[in-house]
């Protein structure tokens, strides 16, 4: 399935020309994918509150962590575009780069709190709920973004992305899609890669 | 049980639970003095870290920007003291087996940190008057709204964080990504043309943050 | 009153309790035994709703406003008084005439001259004798006493003793201990627990 993935992916950006549009075709999927990870990851924490059974907890943490990964790619892919398109690595103009900044801070916490809790029913409920949180503080992050660009200094790069057309849009599903189906196939690895390291865990258990 | 009986017993419970903070603050004096000596000392920190040649306009901002830093690290210092009495000797599990409602808990101890954060700005607003520039009242409307909002999203994280081994540390990591909107509503609402919408902005915070905040409460405290 | 079955608790990789199958009636006395970090403590949490259980059922048929517990820590606010901290317990369990039940509680443990001093000040000793009052204000119908000699003197596990004898046909009573002659007597069930599994 990865590889399946990772061939739709490859196709559309190798028949494309021009290098600042071919990492658009990877930038906007990428951040979308990441949202819908936390979005996926928020879904299974509300799962876990409402039915107190502990297996969406691990549910919840891969999708997170899948998010995550996905956000940095979008830092990354966001800070090479910014570079080719305006020559600076970075620039808090970018709304959506910007909100995934704030977005990666978040996440990060989140990492630290499991981490501090004991394994167990306290830590998931915990994460749970600050998993709750992030998918709250996505629309309340760009609202604060966009109405801080009352007092920030305006725009400078008012130029977005290239304009989409016909086959472009086309492409453009086609990677978004190839990229979602490569964010499941990773939850699935490793979720089961998690559940295996549970497993193990408790046998070993036994054993002693 | 009718169901304005049962509301004025869980507001008796709240008021008896942030009586109670407010009474253990007037014997323990640890918390208020500490954070009404931060804030202070902050803002004259920061009159030495602004350069002094910047046009006014930008000036203005930036004074500004630093009042309300000045009120967030103010709150995160409260706030890391806020279950210090219940946490030293796992307080809160006597709370949470009490059959009150446990988001009773949370509301009663938003009430004694809103509480501290006004007596903190009691200080904090004069001083950065007579240190920088004036304040309007929508400044001050402003300050009333994010108390809530740093209140009630703090207060649920600071038990979270009650509960963890890195308890003080992590409690900054946790609150900072959360409080960059109350910072934007608060330097929007002090110097952007239109502050309504900014006041309207942190009073949207405020609801959605608070409903969650006072749903989450029971999950972050119970197993 | 209580009903488990393969009832087990672990902290991540550690498992604390396994394998308790407990059926407690109302009225029973149970007397928990067992060395240090045989689970106990956890066992208790469990019936108080503190903790949940990783595996196994357990039921507890008595509301929160209906189960008393005291634990390792005394679970009283350091900083208020006796008094005070009668009073705080008493609204929030809603106990009627919750005044005059805490001046006879206190009265009985021995602590009424010293009701307007704050816990801080207090003996271990003593606060386990506030303890005990706090946890016995609401008059519990399912009472959980963790260790609750420990840290009494020879009057202090007297008092307790004397107050647990008194036949109640109301209140069913878990009492942890590792020293457990002065509850062999009382007790109506036994359950001794080796590192974290059930004898």
């Amino acid at each position: 399935m990865a590889a399946l993935a990772l061939a739709f992916y490859w196709v559309p950006s190798d028949a494309d020309q021009g290098f600042s549009q071919r990492i658009f075709y990877v930038h906007v999927p990428v951040a979308l994918t990441a949202y819908a990870c936390f979005g996926w990851g928020a879904w299974k924490a509300l799962r876990l509150l409402w039915t107190n059974e502990l297996r969406y907890d691990l549910e919840s943490y891969t999708a997170v962590h899948m998010g995550t990964i996905f956000g940095v790619l979008t830092l990354a892919t966001g800070a090479i575009w910014a570079r080719i398109s305006w020559g600076i690595w970075w620039s808090w103009s970018e709304r959506q780069l910007t909100l995934f900044l704030i977005l990666f801070l978040f996440y990060s916490a989140y990492f630290m709190l499991r981490y501090s809790l004991e394994p167990g029913p306290r830590q998931a409920r915990a994460s749970a709920v600050y998993a709750l949180f992030g998918v709250v503080l996505i629309p309340i992050s760009f609202l604060a973004i966009r109405l801080a660009e009352n007092f920030i200094h305006p725009v400078v790069f008012t130029e977005r992305g290239p304009q989409m057309a016909g086959s472009m849009f086309f492409v453009f599903c086609l990677s978004f899609a190839g990229m979602l189906g490569l964010a499941g196939a990773l939850y699935q690895i490793e979720l089961f890669g998690k559940r295996l390291d549970l497993r193990l865990q408790e046998l070993r258990r036994v054993r002693v | 049980m009718t169901s304005t009986a049962s509301l004025r017993l869980y507001l008796s419970d709240v008021l008896l639970l942030a009586r109670k903070d407010l009474k253990l603050e007037m014997r323990s004096r640890d918390t208020v003095p500490a954070m009404l000596l931060f804030v202070v000392s902050s803002l004259v920190v920061f009159h030495f870290a602004v350069p002094s040649t910047l046009s006014s306009e930008t000036e203005r901002t930036v004074a500004f920007g630093l009042l309300w830093i000045a009120i967030i690290f103010t709150a995160l210092l409260g706030l890391t003291r806020a279950f210090v009495a219940e946490r030293e000797q796992r307080l809160l599990d006597a709370l949470v087996m009490a059959p009150c409602d446990r988001s009773a808990i949370w509301l009663g101890k938003v009430l004694a940190v809103v509480g501290f954060l006004v007596l903190a700005e009691i200080i904090a607003v004069p001083a950065f008057v007579l240190f920088f520039q004036g304040v309007s009242a929508v400044t001050v409307a402003a300050l009333v709204l994010a108390n809530l909002g740093i209140a009630a999203v703090g207060t649920l994280l600071a038990a979270m964080a009650a509960g963890s081994r890195t308890r003080e540390l992590i409690l900054p990591l946790l609150f900072l990504p959360l409080a960059i909107p109350i910072v934007v509503g608060g330097i929007g609402a002090s110097v952007a043309d239109s502050p309504e919408r900014f006041l309207g902005f942190l009073a949207l915070y405020d609801a959605v943050f608070g409903i969650i905040s006072w749903a989450a409460f029971e999950y972050v405290v119970t197993e | 009153m209580i009903r488990s079955r393969n009832l087990g608790r672990s902290f991540g990789e550690k498992t604390v309790l396994e394998a308790v199958n407990l059926d407690v009636a109302a009225g029973d006395i149970l007397l928990v035994t067992g060395r240090n970090g045989s689970g106990k403590s956890t066992l208790l949490a469990l019936l108080a709703g503190l903790l949940a259980p990783t595996r196994g059922t357990l039921e507890v048929a008595a509301e929160r406003r209906s189960i008393g517990f005291v634990g390792h820590e005394p679970l009283l606010y350091q900083e208020l008084t006796a008094a005070e901290n009668l009073d705080l317990f008493g609204r929030l369990y809603r106990v009627q005439e919750h005044r005059e039940r805490s001046g006879m509680l206190l009265e009985r443990y021995g602590i009424w001259d010293v009701r307007h001093d704050r816990v801080s000040s207090f003996s271990r000793g003593m606060q386990q004798r506030l303890a005990l009052c706090r946890a016995m204000l609401h008059e519990p119908a399912l009472l959980l006493l963790d260790e609750p000699f420990a840290a009494l003197d020879a009057e202090g596990v007297e008092l307790l003793s004397d107050a647990l004898a008194e036949p109640s046909q109301q209140r069913t009573l878990v009492v942890s201990s590792h020293q457990p002659d002065r509850l062999e007597p009382i007790a109506t069930l036994r359950l001794a627990l080796e590192v974290g599994r059930s004898r």
